[in-house]
């Protein structure tokens, strides 16, 4: 983005609230967190990495993939993967399959929630191009338009080892610095909050959940 | 399920019974006498379960066909009430003081098909589309694949190739076109 600074002093506008919400929600954009010298982000990226914690929110029928791989059968917990129950206290997003314009609603306000870093796994082909859905009317082609994605795994679906296969390719861009998801998404706040309310017609939520 | 339909005939202007299985039979009914037979058929019948609720959108004919299905346990038969509704003006008599759960049913139907039930609970809310603001998308000269390609940013490079075509090339190739 050239102007920086000066886009980040531009109040959001909150326009989808009515009068006492537009007093409680916060105004300010979110801003990009420039990394710390480099020894010491190194670290940091080795112990984010390995512990991982998976936001429980099923968004697609992918989601169904998310039992067995945290329970006894394939045990992610093995490799530094767990689960939390809401977005403040969780790092990773699956996105588990295809998102319909109401789920994508639910996404947006949840990824705002999570704290940085974090990080989005696409699950599923229809979270690539739309899958098999591609020419429905409620159901969104590419999810990387409305949030940044860190890392796919495409199929239909795919099984949980191709998704402990994706948490070790994860691991290692975490750890290469490769996933600045959060600081794409401040710096392309606009575009991104543009292509959502493209979609999502009734917007009566803050302009940035946190 | 042929005697329920003689008894019937002289109460109510059921046409068309049509039995498709020894436990399974449709029949006809116009949309003004439609609500006062299926009170007849849970109270007097005991066909006292909805299955189902739906609706077709029969767009050559311009109607919408209602299809309520209900289910007798005594007898073990299910019986299908079709009811044609103009698609110029679909609004139809609400069945929720029969079935509560009709209006759920009634709620969709109003957002997928636009055809309304005055008084039921809930109509006019948001069920599945928040904030949908094109024609219902269910009905048939709704095009899903140019709204989809208009709103949804498609991702260019999707192939599409004929199942038969791809799998006689790649199992077969020596034999060529069939």
């Amino acid at each position: 983005m050239k102007n920086k600074d000066s886009m980040n002093d531009q109040e959001l506008p909150n326009d989808g609230l009515t009068y006492p919400d537009t007093e409680y929600y916060c105004k300010t954009r979110p801003v990009p967190v420039a990394p710390q010298f480099e020894a010491m982000e190194k670290i940091r990226n080795w112990a984010r990495a390995n512990s991982l914690s998976v936001q429980a929110f099923g968004t697609g029928c992918g989601a169904v993939e998310l039992r067995p791989l945290m329970t006894a059968r394939y045990d992610a917990y093995r490799f530094g993967v767990m689960t939390s129950p809401t977005p403040r206290q969780s790092c990773v997003f699956i996105i588990g399959g295809y998102a319909s314009v109401k789920t994508l609603k639910r996404i947006v306000v949840s990824y705002e929630q999570m704290q940085n870093p974090k990080f989005v796994v696409a699950l599923g082909s229809c979270t690539v191009n739309g899958g098999m859905y591609w020419d429905s009317y409620n159901t969104i082609n590419r999810i990387d338009y409305y949030i940044p994605v860190d890392l796919y795994i495409s199929g239909c679906m795919p099984r949980p080892e191709a998704l402990l296969a994706g948490f070790v390719k994860l691991k290692e861009l975490i750890k290469a610095g490769k996933c600045e998801g959060a600081n794409t998404y401040a710096e392309n706040f606009d575009w991104y909050k543009a292509n959502q309310k493209k979609i999502i017609k009734d917007w009566n939520m803050p302009d940035y959940n946190w | 399920m042929k005697q329920l339909f003689e008894r019937l005939r002289p109460l109510f202007a059921v046409t068309d019974f049509e039995q498709r299985r020894t436990d399974l039979a449709f029949l006809h009914i116009p949309k003004d006498y439609a609500e006062m037979l299926i009170r007849h058929l849970r109270d007097h019948e005991g066909f006292s379960h909805l299955v189902f609720f739906t609706a077709v959108d029969y767009i050559e004919d311009g109607i919408f066909r209602l299809i309520y299905m209900l289910h007798n346990y005594a007898t073990k038969d299910t019986l299908g009430v079709y009811v044609d509704l103009s698609r110029a003006e679909p609004v139809m008599t609400s069945i929720h003081p029969l079935w509560e759960q009709a209006a759920l049913y009634q709620r969709e139907l109003k957002e997928m098909f636009g055809i309304d039930f005055p008084g039921s609970p809930g109509v006019d809310e948001d069920f599945l589309l928040e904030g949908w603001d094109e024609i219902p998308p269910m009905r048939r000269e709704f095009d899903t694949r140019a709204y989809a390609e208009k709103t949804f940013f498609p991702r260019a490079g999707r192939e599409k190739t004929d199942p038969r075509a791809h799998m006689q090339a790649q199992l077969y190739p020596d034999e060529g076109e069939k």
